[in-house]
């Protein structure tokens, strides 16, 4: 038992009884169904953009670039353009390959002390594996859902749900990314119990949005092939929302009702969380710069111009008082200091 | 200026990534406006009318037919069962286009406009036919 993990587990269980309590012993069904859907997107949409404001003011101070190849230097070496990147092209690339294929997490290694006393790096793969499983199967079933969001469903929609069940298992046909969401969040959450290290360091909030993504792909299997909702309704209600004309429609059944209140909850906590990478990857100081230092100054962007105050200035500022002292000057006073100097005696 | 607390750095950049975020987190707002997508009416013909009953209660056609469909489909194809009693007693002759179709043989009516309306497209029609009573 670990308390980290029971928090967060105990949280969702809260939060999925909260639904189902809501919906089905006290109909509250405009709260959950309208309400705070509406209260959920804004909060998404504004934090989101609070979140990215945020960052876009925060100065970067030195180039800290990560190098994973060779920087251009001369000729004759032979410089890593996509892990070294020198202009904005090189950057433009390694951002998508990361992006896209979470190349740096393939570079993942494991330490370990092989045999006695020897030290060694494994390839560690699964990491890799499991994330990009598990962000393209979400990246799939948002995409999926549009179905619900759209009238009439859109093509690319409806190729997507051809391709996602190609291999026409049962009735309701199965989607794989439904299921390969709920098996990679569950790999996910299972290393950090079992492998020390990342018990170590992980807290609630690496546990939490685990277990909400949990609960919204369980909860949404157990809809799609078990306790079945009522789709049609269950469209009524969403295609409502996006027009901006709420319907409650009768009797889609409280699970939905959970499922989409944990999807508020995923979405009102996304941009104040770890989930925020999505849009802080581009943030990434150390991804988003190119490897250019010895070619470019980096100038400090809190550099302010500093007051100078030379000795030129100085000079002409005491010239008399140094003379009057007898300290050598540079530049001799004008013969008409002199005569006014005249006048005075 | 100390600390930039005011601007942004890379401005034009930042601004059309928090663009193109917010035109995709709301297209489904936006891309509805000035639709509406009222649910399908779906219409019974006479010979259903006058049957009064489905193969089993309406809520459990309505959320299971599909489930149905599958157990008929092993029964026939694999333990070569082809009577499906229901609960009461009345028995069906397990089959797609001739059970299913023959009480709603208006399939475009019924079967299409529900399916249409939440996206499914069943691929039984690939080798069923789905007017049996012929044109
Ligand atoms: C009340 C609306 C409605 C009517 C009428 C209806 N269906 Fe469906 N059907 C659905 C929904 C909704 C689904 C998908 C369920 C889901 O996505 O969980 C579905 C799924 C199916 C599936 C599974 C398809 C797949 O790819 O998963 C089959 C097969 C099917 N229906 C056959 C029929 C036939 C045959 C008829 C006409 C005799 C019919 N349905 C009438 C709503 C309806
Ligand atoms: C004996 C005629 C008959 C047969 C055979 C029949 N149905 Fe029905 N079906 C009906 C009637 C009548 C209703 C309307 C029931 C009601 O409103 O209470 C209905 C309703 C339905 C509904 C629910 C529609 C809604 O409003 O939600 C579905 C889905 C459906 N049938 C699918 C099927 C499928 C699939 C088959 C084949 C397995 C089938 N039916 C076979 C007569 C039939
Ligand atoms: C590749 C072609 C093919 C596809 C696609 C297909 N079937 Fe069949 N189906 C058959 C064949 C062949 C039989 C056997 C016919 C027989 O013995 O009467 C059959 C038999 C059946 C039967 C029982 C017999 C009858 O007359 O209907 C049912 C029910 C059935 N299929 C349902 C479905 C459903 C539901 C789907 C779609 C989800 C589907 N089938 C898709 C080929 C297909
Ligand atoms: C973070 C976003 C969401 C995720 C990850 C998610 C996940 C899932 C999963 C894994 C399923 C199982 C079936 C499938 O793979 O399609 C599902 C089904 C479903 N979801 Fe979601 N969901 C999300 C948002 C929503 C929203 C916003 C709604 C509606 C308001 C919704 C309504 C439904 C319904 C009605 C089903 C049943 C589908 C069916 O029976 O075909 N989901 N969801």
């Amino acid at each position: 038992m670990n308390a980290n993990y029971m928090y967060s587990l105990i949280a969702v269980i809260i939060l999925l009884l909260l639904a189902y309590v809501g919906v089905a012993g006290m109909h509250l069904e405009v709260l959950f169904g309208v309400i705070i859907p509406y209260a959920a997107i804004a909060i998404f949409i504004g934090g989101f953009i609070y979140k990215v404001v945020d960052w876009a003011k925060s100065p970067v101070p030195f180039p800290i670039t990560t190098t994973a190849g060779q920087q251009a230097s001369l000729p004759m070496v032979s410089p890593a353009l996509i892990d070294n990147p020198k202009n904005k092209t090189g950057v433009v690339i390694r951002m998508l390959l990361d992006i896209l294929l979470f190349r740096s997490l393939f570079r993942n290694t494991r330490f370990e002390v092989r045999d006695t006393n020897k030290f060694s790096y494994e390839l560690e793969k699964w990491l890799w594996l499991f994330a990009l499983i598990f962000h393209y199967a979400f990246l799939t079933v948002v995409v999926r859902h549009l179905r619900f969001f759209t009238e009439p469903v859109l093509l690319p929609v409806q190729l997507l749900e051809k391709l996602d069940s190609f291999f026409q298992v049962g009735l309701p046909v199965l989607y794989l990314s439904g299921v390969a969401l709920l098996a990679a969040s569950i790999y996910l959450f299972l290393r950090r119990v079992f492998i020390p290290q990342m018990r170590y360091i992980s807290l609630p909030a690496d546990y939490f949005p685990l277990f909400l993504i949990m609960g919204i792909a369980g909860s949404g299997l157990l809809m799609r092939y078990f306790a079945k909702v009522d789709i049609v309704s269950a469209k009524e209600l969403t295609m409502g929302l996006v027009t901006l004309r709420p319907t409650i429609p009768e009797g889609i059944g409280a699970i939905f009702y959970v499922h989409l209140f944990l999807v508020c909850v995923l979405l009102a906590y996304f941009p104040f969380s770890k989930l925020m990478h999505l849009g802080g990857i581009f943030f990434s100081p150390t991804r988003n710069m190119p490897g250019n230092n010895r070619e470019v100054r980096h100038a400090n962007p809190w550099n302010y111009p500093v007051k100078i105050h030379t000795y030129e200035d100085y000079e002409d500022e005491f010239r008399e008082k140094m003379i009057e002292a007898g300290l050598p000057v540079e530049k001799m006073p004008e013969p008409k200091e002199n005569l006014e100097e005249g006048k005075k005696e | 200026m100390p600390n930039n607390s005011k601007g942004m750095y890379n401005k034009n950049l930042v601004i059309a990534g928090i663009v193109i975020f917010v035109i995709l987190a709301a297209f489904p707002f936006w891309f509805n406006v000035g639709r509406s997508a009222p649910a399908p009416e779906i219409i019974l013909t006479e010979k259903a009318i006058a049957a009064e009953d489905c193969v089993r209660d309406k809520e459990y056609m309505t959320l299971e037919h599909m489930q149905l469909l599958d157990v008929w489909r092993d029964a026939v194809v694999r333990d070569g069962k082809r009577i499906y009693v229901n609960p009461k007693g009345v028995e069906f002759n397990m089959s797609l286009s001739n059970t299913c179709l023959d009480c709603h043989s208006n399939k475009e009516e019924f079967c299409d406009r529900c399916h249409d309306y939440t996206s499914v497209s069943p691929y039984c029609w690939d080798c069923h036919i789905d007017n049996p009573q012929g044109d």
